[in-house]
């Protein structure tokens, strides 16, 4: 075995540490989907009236509709009838304090590190931790109350503020978006929902953890963020789910509207079960994220770091109808193994002076395939519209593919769009280089990578940026000698 | 109550073929003639292309297809001579000058000038019956494994067009010019199939120029093969001047062994719609293309110009630049794709693409693609949309330099960058000529030709 195989064997043996199964009696229904279960679920939330007809409609135009093919990836055939779409950890009272929250849960949160006890009150992060699409409990919310922030679940959202919720649900994502968006819209179980008021700027990082826990369980949640006029809010995002042989559907939904001047910045840490190195089972992650920025000045930053995963199809976008407004998509996205990832964005200027930049870096190993798609779209009427893509993508090794699928229409004279892809390896004389100055190969091809991806990293915010390295370092030093 | 029958083109298309199947065949090797069944069958499957054709995302080709136009099974002897009626006005162009109608082969060319021995230039129906060890085994090799539709059309119906062989280790020195003429007294659907032999280390130049020479509504459809042996080089030059209301459909497709280069050069100056697909597939290692393209667009036109470069072994370099400047209410668009297959390691593959919107109206889609399946390789893609630099435009000011002419010097300069490319030196200036009148707004296309109209 050579020196670069043998590295290469350690990454691919690289165990996933969040394979863990909770053994929490959950609340399931029967396995299927059919208008009777987009009921149930409805009933079972003891959602009004509106909701139901939204679930409704959204599952009628999803029958339809076909799965999309045209995306670079092997797609398996999902039997949508042999998913469980709700599944929620029994809960027999309203909770007040964490005490009462079921022990093998928090030993659950406590497992991947999140900070939803009180101890961790100097972490500074308000956590809505949603596990098999139910929100099981939120933090800080008192603190953030006072402010008049609304951090809550989806649920608990629709019980309390319908008004929002009515008036913002489908607004960037409408239910007939796409086949995943629609799959969802009829049968989301929860989720989190934020309302930031006007001329707050959120005092903290707000934070959901989604988790997949029981089997054969689709996770299908819905976040909603509306930030109000001159508001700013940071939001993050992370998952991971037991390592089960069987494949599994997350298709969730994202959708942010930012008023006028408003800023929003949300961040991914996306780490589903990637499957095994022989490309057994992982995840199935079909997601629709998409921001509006409606008012002038406003502006929506994706922030992603998608190393999880047996398939990733994800295109989080922003919308400048506001004149002024700036829309920012910045990513890292690496595949190993088995993995394959068809991810990007889609900036469509609409207002006037509107800007966009999108960094996007792709790192493919194994036999992996890794692509960018995105779209850049310039309405006749959004004058001077700026955008400036960078798409970057690193091989490591000669069995993987990196692939790069941008899309620019242009309608307007003043617009000024530039792209620009490259692809390429880590070449020897970088290692070289490192090596001359002591430095070992598998720290120089770690540090290479990091500062590769740097640019992309340090939009995270802090307690991400180091969860974010850590991954790519386990995952890739040294896969290439 | 009256019964209407909806039928689409296509299945126009595929039962006047079925119906008149004998003509198609009449006069046509069985070689050609058995590609004709199986090729239908991939066209009436894709159907003529709209935009939810992945390919045609940008060009619809429904509206096209949807005017009454008659086709040609058969050779339509023209009635005046053709060499009184055109006359290229490249003044100095010294070539081998063939001419074609409709997408046939001119029965009355003048006789072609001395080529080397060995070389065959001629009608491909003709050369079919008279060698037809020359194309039987290469024919429909390379479009046969397309799935473009209109590719497919093309092997459904074509009869005859160019066709050119270069035997081993010769060179012909002068370029071959092929004009493909446009003039019949309907509304025209023309089908031209051209086929290029380039032995070992061989060398050819062509140049290929389309014209309308009527006011008549015109579709071409013209596929051309290429088959490019060990160490051969081949430049293809395609100028493009037909009238606001034609319709000029291309296939290119290319085939490389080892150490052969390809060379093209795609100038579109006029055309209501242009569509040009370029295939090449780099089947030797050492091998290189390179592939540029013009587009001058104004008025309604719209140019797209399709791009697909497979590097399927190792150690070959590939290289492309399309410049599109767009007025008026023109569109263009441009895709490129670059494939790398597995194990073509060292492969260069560069692409780049930028256009120029003058006004308000013009719009322009561009989808540069790279798919990358091997890790040791250089290959990057850049592509811009904007509008005249405010600086450099400033700086010719500062110089005393008019406004007007600081504009038209910069787009000059941004054009030029294609057309140095072109080696043929008097047509290199003929073509810089015909460019800067046209962004004076000028009329430009073949001025002295009385027979090419800007409107129809």
């Amino acid at each position: 075995m050579t020196e670069q195989d043998k590295i290469l064997d350690t990454v691919t043996k690289q165990e996933y540490k969040y394979g863990f199964v909770t053994d929490i009696e959950s609340d399931t229904i029967e396995k299927g989907l059919n208008e009777e279960v987009v009921r149930l679920i409805s009933a079972k939330k003891q959602e009004p009236q509106w909701l139901l007809d939204f679930r409704l409609k959204a599952y009628r135009k999803w029958l339809e509709m076909k799965s999309p093919n045209w995306a670079y990836l092997k797609i398996p055939s999902i039997d949508f009838q042999d998913i469980i779409y709700y599944s929620a950890p029994k809960q027999k009272k309203q909770l007040n304090s964490l005490d009462e929250v079921d022990p093998e849960l928090l030993e659950t949160f406590n497992k991947l590190g999140i900070p939803l006890e009180e101890q961790k009150h100097l972490a500074g992060v308000a956590v809505d931790a949603v596990m098999d699409s139910v929100s099981v409990k939120t933090t800080f919310k008192e603190t953030l109350a006072e402010r008049g922030i609304i951090f809550c679940s989806f649920s608990e959202a629709v019980r309390e503020y319908p008004d929002l919720v009515k008036k913002y649900l489908g607004n960037a994502v409408p239910y007939a978006d796409n086949y995943f968006a629609a799959l969802n819209s009829a049968v989301f179980s929860d989720g989190s929902f934020c309302y930031i008021p006007k001329g707050v700027r959120c005092p903290m990082e707000l934070s959901t953890y989604f988790r997949i826990n029981a089997a054969n369980t689709g996770q299908f949640e819905r976040t909603l963020i509306v930030a109000d006029d001159d508001s700013y809010v940071s939001y993050l995002e992370g998952c991971t789910a037991p390592q089960r042989d069987e494949n599994q559907l997350h298709a969730a939904v994202v959708e942010i509207i930012a008023l006028e001047r408003a800023e929003v910045k949300y961040s991914t840490v996306q780490n589903w079960y990637p499957g095994d190195k022989n490309g057994k089972g992982g995840i199935y992650n079909f997601v629709t994220k998409r921001g509006i920025c409606r008012g002038d000045f406003s502006k929506i930053s994706w922030t992603q770091v998608e190393t999880g995963s047996a398939i990733t199809w994800k295109y989080p976008s922003c919308v400048m109808l506001g004149d002024h407004s700036t829309g920012e998509f910045y990513s890292v996205a690496l595949t190993n193994n088995h993995q394959q990832a068809d991810t990007g964005t889609k900036m469509i200027h609409i207002g006037k002076n509107t800007r966009s930049l999108i960094v996007s870096k792709g790192i493919s190993a194994g036999v992996s395939n890794n692509s960018y798609r995105g779209l850049v779209k310039v309405a006749s009427r959004a004058d001077k519209a700026r955008n400036f893509s960078q798409c970057d993508s690193l091989l490591l090794g000669d069995k993987c593919g990196a692939h790069t699928f941008p899309y620019i229409e242009c309608s307007n004279k003043t617009a000024i769009l530039e792209h620009e892809a490259t692809t390429s390896k880590i070449s020897e004389d970088q290692i070289f280089y490192c090596n001359q100055r002591g430095i070992g190969t598998e720290d120089a091809i770690g540090m290479i990578v990091n500062g590769y991806a740097r640019e992309v990293l340090n939009k995270l915010p802090m307690e991400f940026a180091v969860e974010a390295q850590k991954l790519l370092q386990i995952s890739l030093e040294g896969s290439v000698g | 109550m009256i019964e209407t029958i909806k039928y689409t083109a296509t299945e126009e298309l595929a039962d006047l073929f079925t119906q008149n199947r004998e003509i198609y065949n009449e006069g046509c090797p069985d070689f050609m003639n058995r590609k004709r069944s199986e090729a239908l069958d991939k066209f009436v499957k894709t159907g003529i292309p709209s935009r939810k054709n992945e390919n045609y995302k940008y060009t619809d080709l429904r509206p096209v297809f949807q005017n009454d136009f008659t086709v040609l099974p058969r050779y339509v002897q023209q009635q005046i001579d053709l060499h009184e009626l055109f006359h290229c006005d490249v003044p100095q162009l010294n070539t081998h000058l063939v001419l074609l109608i409709n997408g046939w082969y001119y029965g009355h060319n003048r006789k072609i000038g001395q080529l080397p021995n060995g070389v065959v230039l001629g009608s491909l129906n003709h050369v079919c019956r008279e060698h037809p060890h020359l194309i039987e085994k290469a024919y429909n090799q390379l479009a046969g494994i397309s799935d473009d539709p209109i590719a497919n059309l093309n092997t459904t119906m074509a009869k005859d067009g160019l066709f050119l062989y270069v035997p081993d280790d010769v060179k012909i020195d002068k370029p071959i010019q092929i004009v493909n003429l446009l003039y019949a007294k309907e509304n025209t659907f023309a089908v031209q199939r051209n086929m290029f032999v380039l032995g070992k280390n061989s060398e050819a130049t062509i140049v290929f120029c389309d014209h309308t020479l009527n006011h008549n509504y015109y579709i071409l459809n013209n596929l051309s093969e290429c088959f490019l042996e060990e160490d051969s080089k081949f430049n293809f030059y395609a100028v493009q001047n037909m009238h606001n209301g034609a319709v000029n459909n291309t296939h290119f497709f290319a085939d490389l062994k080892e150490r052969s280069t390809l060379h093209t050069n795609t100038l579109t100056l006029n055309g209501g719609l242009v569509r040009n697909n370029i295939n090449v597939k780099l089947n030797g290692e050492y091998a290189h293309a390179d592939l540029n393209g013009l587009t001058l667009a104004d008025e309604k036109q719209h140019i797209d110009n399709f791009i697909t470069i497979d590097h399927r072994v190792p150690n070959c370099t590939s290289n492309q630049l399309y410049k599109n400047i767009l007025d008026n209410k023109a569109s263009g668009a441009f895709s490129g794709r670059i494939h790398v297959l597995r194990d073509a390691q060292k492969t260069e593959a560069y692409q780049r693409n930028n256009n120029v919107l003058l006004s308000e109206t013009a719009e322009m889609n561009t989808k540069p693609q790279l798919i990358i399946d091997a890790d040791d390789v250089r290959c990057s893609h850049g592509a811009t949309v904007g509008r005249i630099d405010e600086d450099a435009l400033f700086y010719l000011r500062t110089r005393g330099i008019g406004e007007k002419e600081a504009r038209l010097m910069i787009m000059f300069a941004f054009a030029d960058e294609v057309l140095s490319q072109v080696n043929i030196k008097v047509l290199r200036q003929r073509l810089e000529e015909l460019v800067n009148r046209r962004l004076r707004g000028e009329l430009g296309p073949c001025q002295t030709c009385s027979f090419n109209f800007r409107k129809p």
